[in-house]
């Protein structure tokens, strides 16, 4: 599967390098104090942040699971670009925003301390800083490797030149710098694999070639002939679509926990959104980024499904590259794609759009880590501020740029105990992505029932956490025998795909930290008055609509174009 | 602050005239039996070239103004 690059691919992945290290040493003027390095300044226009709000989801390792689910499920996969994103990113703008945005916290776990209490925020942003680390270990892992086997680079090199870059840049230009390249990122991702939608497809004669070329290939399947191309059809019943799940799972699991939990309480998404240069750009961050949202399935979701034709079309000398045990790994499709299809000049710009995808991932991970390590564990813990505005400025991003090259280097060691126990850190990270279940129903509880309490917040926290735990070591993916996986307490139930085990999860873990926060918030005494949650629960926060601006710039407005896009796509692939 | 458009501006710009120069000179190669006989890095060489001096445009009109 190696693929031969010529002198103009690499030309094109040169100047991009370039260009991205420039802007770190441009931007590396104005970060004067912590202020400017660890929040941009608060001085991002919308749209800037906006597209670097969906682009730093837009990892390199989710546009190729992406394409593989494609290939895999087909359409279905689609309900992760527009039910499991797209409410929860009209929520967060029209009803969360202005608390993030209006309390001046500068992160989510400081968030939690507004709200609630030291103990909350603590919690929260150790966890938060483990998982940022070993994420963008994980990515630059995923990388090497990539680069390893696809362009035959030796595999150190690689994870230590791309962290050199990733730690430039940030090193020099912070979060702006961060935001900057992933805005650059989403352009060339979206350039980069253009010419390949366009050619698959007419490749298999178009969309109506498409649809009958899959007829054959899904009855032999035993699933109904339309199922790769509908999205809530066959989701009756969890046997009739290949993903295994039905829709009760698809709405509640992936369209409320999960995807709430993510796009609304996860510090690396919304910390976009914290980037804004107003209350009302914040509010517009989601809903700007929600419109090309919408529209990235076409780019990645449909050359996987394209591929499943390929595959059983011996004709066209498509294949995916088999792993040890002689499966094919589905993450590579993207890859096989490029080489399928791209001549060399393109090519160097669809895998330099993966490249930049996966740094860009890095890139997120480190801004947000040092950001809730500076401020919500230095400063809370080990030194608090001293009241001189501009010495502290200069200590703090002192203190934040060093995070920053220990970011990366303990990203580093990640990525090498990732190469050595690979299961350890799939383990590790399905538990941190529990994380956000339980995180959400504090936060969500915290800012709409005033009566919530600090106590009831931690503990509840802290049960959805065990809870979530719990129901991982007891439940297992059919067919699994890994402990990674789940059932390392012993097999209560065994779900059909692991997608519907992640689902269900979620949604035990959010119920249990709903329950419990809500029941010990009636037993336990309010430790803020009033006065001290103005600003962070809704009830007691004066809504001040003064806005001048048309209907259709204004936070509800842009909502509902949204809200109406994301109907008629749902209808129109239903 | 630094306006974001320029630098993807110049480096689309940049691109763009790179890949449509090198389709050109390529014009009727055997790497296109790949991409359906279409000179596809010609077409998005193009594509990238429009879009760079768009964002460009956009760029000095604001400044300007």
């Amino acid at each position: 599967m190696k693929i031969e690059m010529g002198f103009i691919d690499y030309l094109i992945m040169v100047i991009y390098f370039v260009f991205v290290l420039g802007i770190g040493w441009i931007l590396r003027r104005f970060m004067k104090n912590a202020n400017a390095f660890l929040e941009a300044g608060r001085s991002m226009p919308a749209w800037v942040a906006g597209l670097a709000f969906i682009s730093t989801n837009l990892g390199a390792l989710e546009v190729m699971g992406m394409t593989g689910s494609g290939l895999k499920y087909g359409m279905m996969t689609t309900h992760f670009y527009l039910i499991g994103a797209i409410p929860a990113m009209i929520f967060l703008s029209l009803f969360m925003m202005p608390f993030y945005y209006g309390s001046k916290a500068r992160s989510v776990p400081e968030y939690l301390k507004l709200r609630y209490d030291e103990k909350t925020r603590g919690l929260n942003a150790v966890m938060f800083t483990f998982m940022t680390v070993l994420a963008s270990g994980i990515s630059m892992y995923a990388l090497a490797i990539l680069m390893e086997k696809v362009l035959g680079w030796d595999f150190n090199l690689s994870l230590w030149i791309s962290a050199l870059i990733v730690l430039i840049y940030t090193y020099l230009g912070g979060l702006s710098s961060a935001i900057y390249n992933e805005v650059l990122q989403f352009f060339i991702i979206v350039l980069g694999l253009l010419p390949l939608v366009f050619l698959s497809l007419n490749d298999v004669g178009g969309w109506s070639g498409l649809k009958e070329s899959l007829v054959s290939i899904t009855e032999a399947k035993g699933y109904a002939p339309d199922t790769w191309l509908t999205t809530w059809k066959y989701t009756g019943q969890a046997s009739s679509n290949p993903m295994g799940v039905e829709w009760f799972g698809i709405l509640f699991g992936l369209g409320f926990v999960l995807s709430f939990g993510y796009w609304c309480t996860n510090f690396l998404i919304v910390q976009r959104a914290f980037a804004a240069e107003s209350h009302s750009a914040a509010r517009k961050v989601p809903l700007i980024g929600a419109l090309p949202k919408m529209f990235i399935p076409a780019l990645i979701i449909i050359p996987g499904i394209i591929s499943l034709v390929l595959l059983n079309d011996p004709s066209k000398g498509f294949e995916l590259p088999k792993d040890a045990a002689g499966n094919p790994v589905y993450d590579y499709t993207i890859i096989m794609l490029l080489k399928q299809y791209l001549p060399t000049g393109v090519l160097g710009l669809g895998i330099t759009a993966l490249l930049a995808s996966f740094m860009s991932g890095m890139a997120g991970n480190v801004s947000a880590f040092n950001t809730v390590w500076t401020y919500d564990i230095y400063q809370s813990y080990i030194r608090p501020a001293t009241g001189n505005e501009e010495a502290d400025g200069k200590h703090y991003l002192l203190v934040g740029r060093i995070a920053t090259i220990c970011g990366i280097l303990v990203s580093i060691g990640a990525a090498y105990i990732a190469s050595k126990f690979g299961n350890i850190m799939d383990f590790l990270q399905t538990i941190f992505s529990m994380i956000n279940a339980p995180l959400f129903a504090v936060i969500f509880l915290g800012m709409f029932w005033k009566r919530t309490t600090g106590h009831a917040a931690f503990t509840g926290l802290l049960t959805g956490l065990i809870i979530a735990l719990l129901h991982h070591g007891l439940t297992l993916p059919e067919g699994a025998t890994t402990l990674v996986k789940g059932g390392w307490l012993g097999t209560v139930h065994v779900y059909p795909v692991e997608m519907a085990q992640n689902f269900w999860t979620a949604i035990f873990a959010f119920s249990a930290s709903t329950v419990v926060t809500v029941i010990l918030s009636f037993l336990t005494k309010p430790t803020k008055s009033d006065d001290d949650l103005r600003g962070l629960v809704y009830s007691l926060t004066p809504r001040t609509v003064t806005e001048n601006a048309p209907w259709y710039k204004r936070p509800a407005g842009m909502a509902l174009i949204v809200g109406i896009i994301f109907i008629v796509l749902s209808i129109l692939f239903w | 602050m630094l306006d974001i458009r320029y630098p993807i501006g110049f480096m689309f710009t940049l691109l763009g005239l790179i890949i449509s120069v090198y389709g050109m000179a390529t014009g009727s190669s055997e790497i296109y039996r790949k991409s359906l006989g279409l000179n596809i890095n010609l077409i998005m060489g193009l594509v990238m070239l429009v879009f760079g001096l768009f964002m460009l445009f956009l760029a000095f009109r604001k400044k300007k103004g």
